[in-house]
């Protein structure tokens, strides 16, 4: 066993003893001294390019990179004097100046990393003003890139690359022509970008943003015509609050409600009841697969992102992954099919909004796959977690003060089974409550399946179901995903079942989530930790915790689906997938 | 079987034996200089005249062959003549019709022609002989047996550039018979590792390409690193505008380049050697090319070269031309088949280079040192130059001197020395106002520091710096605030964009410069130069951003009250920048030719014939043609 060695350095005077290879901003951080940073990001490899986290260092010429230069023995660092502010101040003083001066008018005005920089290190006026680089804005996509903006951190890239495995952006162009694109600078649509959306979580300011449907949603809350519906994504209600003020990890549930009937909607439902129906028609494919001992593993198919990188990246695993609609797909379909019969409406005047954590939902929705026959999409707008927090703002709702709504019958009843969808492992567990007692016709004991929780990236473990093993694999995060399904293609490991979730944590993290609090990150485990125990709190507060037993589902079968994975099921429940080869790639 | 170092000798006396059949024993032996500027020149269609010449003439006893380049820029292509009756002659500015001249003159009737060879002043050659030029004397002194008659060569010592004009660089056994390789299998036998590096580190030899870190010491930091795999990489690819010292090594000796990286290798443990190229070098890789597969095929590179059981290998990779990519990390980088971007450091390469494996990368002026140090001796080494700079330094002598060329002169020569003394002074009896050293990253020095000694920390204390060895002399014709916008201009566009200052700050820089130029600039500019520049200077992630302020910075401090007159009172000094010039007719020197009036461009001059001509200064943009048209100087320039 090798014995962590410890270097001991003063930082501003401070004694701090570390371990070896702590770099000086870690170092500096574990004493709480904050030396200001800009292209650094904890969870990604560090690169030193903003320069903005300088410190001097007693014997080297000039000041170092903080987050890239390691400690050594008795170090003296001083990460404040007259020399750094100005260096730091003009550091981002000349971001500054590259970049649109439009902060009233911008999407990220208020939590731009950079404006609050300009702020803290002084920038109060402009110096070395000149020209300015012009690139058109790319809205293929749902996920928006502007060039314009973009301060060239590099935090996009990295994410991209190290995190979810895509590799789609890269730095291109040289010196003051950097711009960060797709490969030869192609359009996002035309790219292998998935459409998760870390990229917008993790760029400090509007270089990449999620698709607006803001407004499409505000007319049709004006349109008399439309019968205008939502329903709201598992993480939504433990996320939501951080856009008030509420800590992280707070559940909001009957606030957002409240807040969504003042906003104008007609019906306010839950996707959960989507999650419950997805549990019934996934166990049912499982089970079915295992007692026809066909092809294995099942893998989960709810996350949109996780759908875009197996068309893109893993086509062959297209006969393996389960062909359940999403939760959001599901019950957007049913709204436009079985809600629309029941209540007499012509379902070409509903207009179906879904809140989702998620940029990808909204290139799944408007898939053709999930067209109604009148050539419609099943779901007509999909807000992030972020849009609806501004919708609230701009209708002045005070949040903090509401009281608790409960969502409309029968598509608002749930199970704490899909609350826990939100959280990596969660659909995982909520199938296997499912699956145990279908197999077995006994109830189980413990419902909490603690191996399958946590914000680890690949978790495996074991369950024993009536003498039979089932081997479960769970991932988060692509790269995580990309390591577990090597090793299944390698014959290294077998899985029954494997549940994919394409961002960090799951849905609590997707890339349509509220940009985390001060002194907390984007893919900082913690803030995940926080956001999925407010999920499982639900879950566990709830008396109704298994999708099986969710009355509504039962109804809805009885009275129109059939039986689990019937032919309706299939025709309104389920889709196909397509291998997708980028532009260019044969 | 014999040992390897009596298997080389074997060789050389084959060798000898080959060449002395083939090339030496003529009665005339024609050399031709041949790298990529004598070729520029016409050396091809020279080359080819002698050779039908000795066809047409049906001479048995007169051999051809090519050569590197001296260094001579301004008199390419050069022919050296070696005639048994004779001393070398060197003939310079070489044509077709010249070489007929020389031929029917010197080879068919020893005449040697004095009026077009290189010009000597006098100085005699004493030294040749040809047991000196292929016999084992010092490394160094063959080069100066050849050429020492010449003032220009006279004054300088070739170390680097020792066979660089002396021996065909796509002949390997010229190159065995000059003591190649010797070195090599020195070091594989009689040496430890510890050994060489000891030898590298007692010579005091210190990094050629610009930082001028101890070469042993880096050897040293990479032989300590406990890992199977290392690398060593030599680093070729030049890009100081004006640079040529790497090109022109290579191609007129590539052999002492691998020399130097087998004996690299061997010290630090790496069995894989790099040569990174610029892509914009095409004979240097092919020159290059040839010299490793000679080396592969006599058994020097491969498994068990020389027949020892060490392992060694070199690889090219060629570099699309990024300036950043001389910077080691950004080189490593692009090696790596990644784009060529600089990561920070520490860890350095030594540590963790390429692949993440310890890697040392060094100049290919410092490999084609070593083995000079090694056969000749550390102490033998450090005897030349100054307290801490050892040896010899190249120099790309360029600008408005009078000999300009590839100048390589002993640590410690003083910038006089080498500008007036090497250099033979300014051109066309102009007066001197800089030099500018250390390529786009060093600063301009002006008069009162002529008498700084050339070595790593009198330039850098003199606020310029050595550099790879860019020299250029700048006269009273040029003004300092347009040199430094020149140099501004390369680094900004050569910055790759990683880090702020250097992608935005280089940008605002030269928006200021372009201001001052152009005559826009505004009181304050200087400061937020020299603000601009320190901040650069001081958060820059590598070399290439710390340095680019540095043209700006020295100008500034030396020639400040340019800029001034650029700002305040909206004029040019050396009238050089276009956007400050006025053009104006003198009545009086005016008769209405109408010369000027033709070649407007615009137009912006009126005037009847034979009456005086007028230029309209709202219209006028400033080209200069009227002033070059004019022949009775009746066109001001202000």
């Amino acid at each position: 066993m090798t014995i962590e060695k410890k270097v001991t350095l003063w930082i501003d005077g401070v004694k701090v003893t570390v371990p070896e290879k702590t770099t000086i901003l870690q170092a500096a951080d574990s004493i709480n001294i904050n030396v200001p940073s800009l292209c650094y990001h904890p969870d990604l490899s560090v690169i030193g390019a903003c320069r903005v986290c300088v410190v001097e260092v007693d014997g080297q010429r000039n000041p170092v990179a903080s987050c890239s230069y390691p400690v050594a023995e008795g170090m003296k660092v001083k990460t404040s004097s007259p020399l750094l502010r100005r260096l730091r101040r003009d550091v981002v003083e000349l971001i500054l100046d590259n970049h649109p001066q439009d902060c009233q008018a911008c999407v990220r005005n208020g939590t731009c990393e950079l404006q609050k920089l300009a702020y803290d290190l002084g920038v109060r006026e402009r110096l070395f003003e000149g020209e300015r680089k012009r690139f058109p804005v790319d809205t293929s996509s749902p996920v928006h890139r502007n060039p314009e903006k973009c301060i060239l951190c590099g935090r996009c890239v990295r994410v991209c690359d190290e995190v979810q495995g895509v590799h789609n952006l890269s730095v291109q162009h040289r010196g003051f022509n950097n711009v960060v694109a797709p490969a030869h600078d192609c359009k996002m649509i035309d790219s292998v970008c998935i459409h998760c959306g870390q990229c917008v979580n993790v760029c400090p300011t509007a270089a990449f943003t999620e698709q607006d449907a803001t407004e499409s949603v505000f007319e049709a809350l004006s349109n008399p015509d439309l019968h205008v519906v939502v329903h709201t994504a598992p993480a939504i209600r433990a996320t939501i609050g951080e856009g008030f003020g509420f800590r992280p990890g707070t559940p909001v549930t009957g606030k957002l409600v409240t807040a969504l009937r003042m906003a104008g909607f007609h019906k306010v439902f839950d996707t959960n009841f989507g999650a419950d129906l997805t549990i019934i028609e996934e166990s049912t494919e499982f089970l079915s697969r295992v007692q026809k001992k066909e092809r294995l593993p099942l893998i989960t198919s709810c996350s949109p992102g996780w759908v875009n990188f197996m068309e893109r990246f893993y086509p062959e695993l297209i006969p393996l992954t389960s062909t359940c609609k999403s939760p959001m797909s599901m019950l957007s379909t049913l709204l436009k099919t079985y809600y629309a019969q029941q209540m007499g409406v012509d379902p070409e005047k509903i207009f179906v909004v879904a809140v989702m954590p998620c940029t990808a939902k909204k290139f799944e929705a408007k898939r053709p796959e999930h067209m109604a026959p009148w050539g419609k999409p099943y779901t007509d707008a999909v807000l992030t977690t972020r849009e609806l927090v501004w919708m609230l703002k701009c209708l002045g709702v005070d949040f903090h003060n509401l009281e608790d709504g409960a969502f409309d019958s029968p598509l608002g009843v749930s199970s704490g089974a899909a609350d826990i969808f939100g959280a990596t492992g969660g659909v995982m567990e909520a199938a296997l409550r499912t699956a145990y007692e279908k197999i077995t016709g006994k109830e189980l004991e413990s419902l909490e399946f603690e191996t399958v929780r946590g914000v680890e990236g690949v978790k495996e473990t074991s369950i024993q179901i009536d003498g039979l093993t089932i081997n479960i694999g769970v991932a988060n995060g692509l790269q995580n995903a990309k390591n577990l399904l090597d090793r299944v293609a390698s014959g290294e490991k077998q899985y029954h079942i494997i549940e994919i979730m394409a961002c960090p944590g799951g849905c609590v993290a997707g890339g349509g989530q509220p940009y985390p609090p001060r002194g907390m990150h984007v893919l900082d485990p913690e803030l995940g930790r926080l956001r999925a125990k407010a999920l499982y709190s639900i879950d566990g507060s709830k008396s109704l915790r298994k999708s099986h037993e969710n009355p509504a589902i039962e109804l809805l079968y009885e009275n129109f689906l059939g039986a689990p994975n019937s032919h309706l099921c299939h025709e309104l429940l389920h889709t196909h997938y397509e291998p997708k080869t980028p532009r260019g790639v044969k | 079987m014999s040992n390897p170092m009596e298997q080389l000798l074997e060789r050389r006396e084959k060798a000898e034996k080959r060449l002395r059949r083939e090339k030496f024993n003529a009665k005339v032996r024609i050399t031709v200089g041949s790298a990529t500027c004598e070729n520029a020149a016409g050396a091809p269609d020279v080359f080819k005249k002698v050779e039908e010449l000795i066809k047409r003439h049906g001479l048995k006893d007169v051999t051809l062959s090519r050569v590197g380049c001296t260094g001579r820029c301004d008199m390419e292509p050069v022919v050296t003549v070696f005639s048994q009756r004779t001393t070398p002659v060197k003939y310079i500015a070489m044509t077709p019709d010249k070489v007929e001249k020389v031929f029917d003159s010197h080879i068919l009737k020893a005449i040697p022609l004095k009026d077009l060879a290189m010009p000597n002043e006098g100085t005699q050659n004493t030294d040749f002989s040809e047991e000196r030029l292929w016999g084992d004397a010092r490394l160094t002194d063959r080069f100066s047996s050849v050429f020492n008659d010449v003032h220009f060569f006279g004054k300088q010592m070739r170390m680097t550039l020792r066979n660089c004009g002396v021996i065909d660089p796509e002949d390997m056994d010229e190159y065995i018979m000059v003591r190649g390789y010797q070195a090599a299998v020195k070091v594989l036998t009689d040496m430890t590792p510890n050994d060489v590096v000891n030898t590298v580190t007692k010579s005091g030899l210190r990094g050629r390409g610009g930082g001028g870190f101890p070469t042993g010491v880096k050897w040293n930091f990479a032989l300590a690193q406990k890992n199977e795999e290392k690398y060593i990489v030599c680093n070729a690819d030049e890009g100081d505008p004006g640079a040529f010292m790497d090109r022109s090594t290579i191609e007129g000796d590539p052999h002492t380049v691998i020399e130097g990286m087998i004996i690299g290798g061997y010290a630090i443990g790496a069995r894989q050697g790099y040569v990174y190229i610029r892509a914009e070098y095409p004979l240097a890789i092919k020159r290059l090319e040839i010299a490793i597969a000679a080396a592969r095929q006599a058994g020097f590179l491969g498994t068990g070269i020389f027949g020892t059981n060490w392992d060694f290998d070199i690889e090219i990779r060629l570099g699309a031309g990024a300036f950043v990519c001389g910077e080691e990390t950004a080189l490593i980088r692009s090696i790596e088949g990644e784009r060529g971007m600089p990561r920070p450091r520490p860890p350095y390469p030594a540590a963790s280079g390429l692949w993440g494996k310890p890697t040392v990368i060094n100049n290919v002026e410092t490999f084609a040192n070593i083995p000079v140090v090694i056969l000749d001796g550390p102490e033998w080494f450090s005897s030349i130059g100054t307290a801490k700079s050892k040896g010899t330094k190249v120099f790309a002598l360029a600008g408005k001197v009078c000999n300009t060329g590839l100048v390589e002169v002993p640590m410690g020569t003083t910038l006089r020395d080498v500008v007036y003394g090497v250099g033979g002074g300014i051109r066309d009896g102009k007066k001197f106002k800089a030099v500018q050293t250390g390529g786009p990253a060093g600063g301009c020095l002006p008069e009162s520091y002529l008498d700084t000694p050339v070595d790593y920390e009198s330039l850098t204390a003199a606020g310029s710096m050595m550099g790879s060895g860019g020299m250029i002399v700048i006269d009273e014709d040029s003004c300092m605030v347009d040199v430094a916008r020149f140099f501004l201009d390369f680094t900004q566009d050569e910055s790759c964009g990683k880090c702020t200052p250097c992608r935005e700050g280089t940008k605002r820089m030269l928006e200021i410069l372009q201001r001052i130029t152009s005559g826009r600039g505004v009181e304050g500019d200087i400061d937020k130069l020299l603000r601009l520049g320190d901040t650069i200077k001081r958060t820059s992630l590598c070399g290439l951003g710390q340095a680019s302020p540095n043209p700006v910075i020295s100008t500034i401090k030396h020639f400040r009250e340019e800029y001034e007159a650029h700002i305040r009172e909206k004029r040019c000094p050396a009238g050089v920048c276009a956007g400050l010039l006025t053009f104006s007719i003198i009545s009086e020197k005016c008769i209405g030719c109408g010369a000027c009036k033709r070649k407007c461009p615009v137009p912006c001059i009126t005037g009847k014939p034979k009456e005086v001509h007028e230029i309209d200064q709202a219209r006028c943009i400033k080209c200069g043609q009227c002033f070059e048209a004019c022949k009775f100087d009746a066109v001001k320039r202000s």
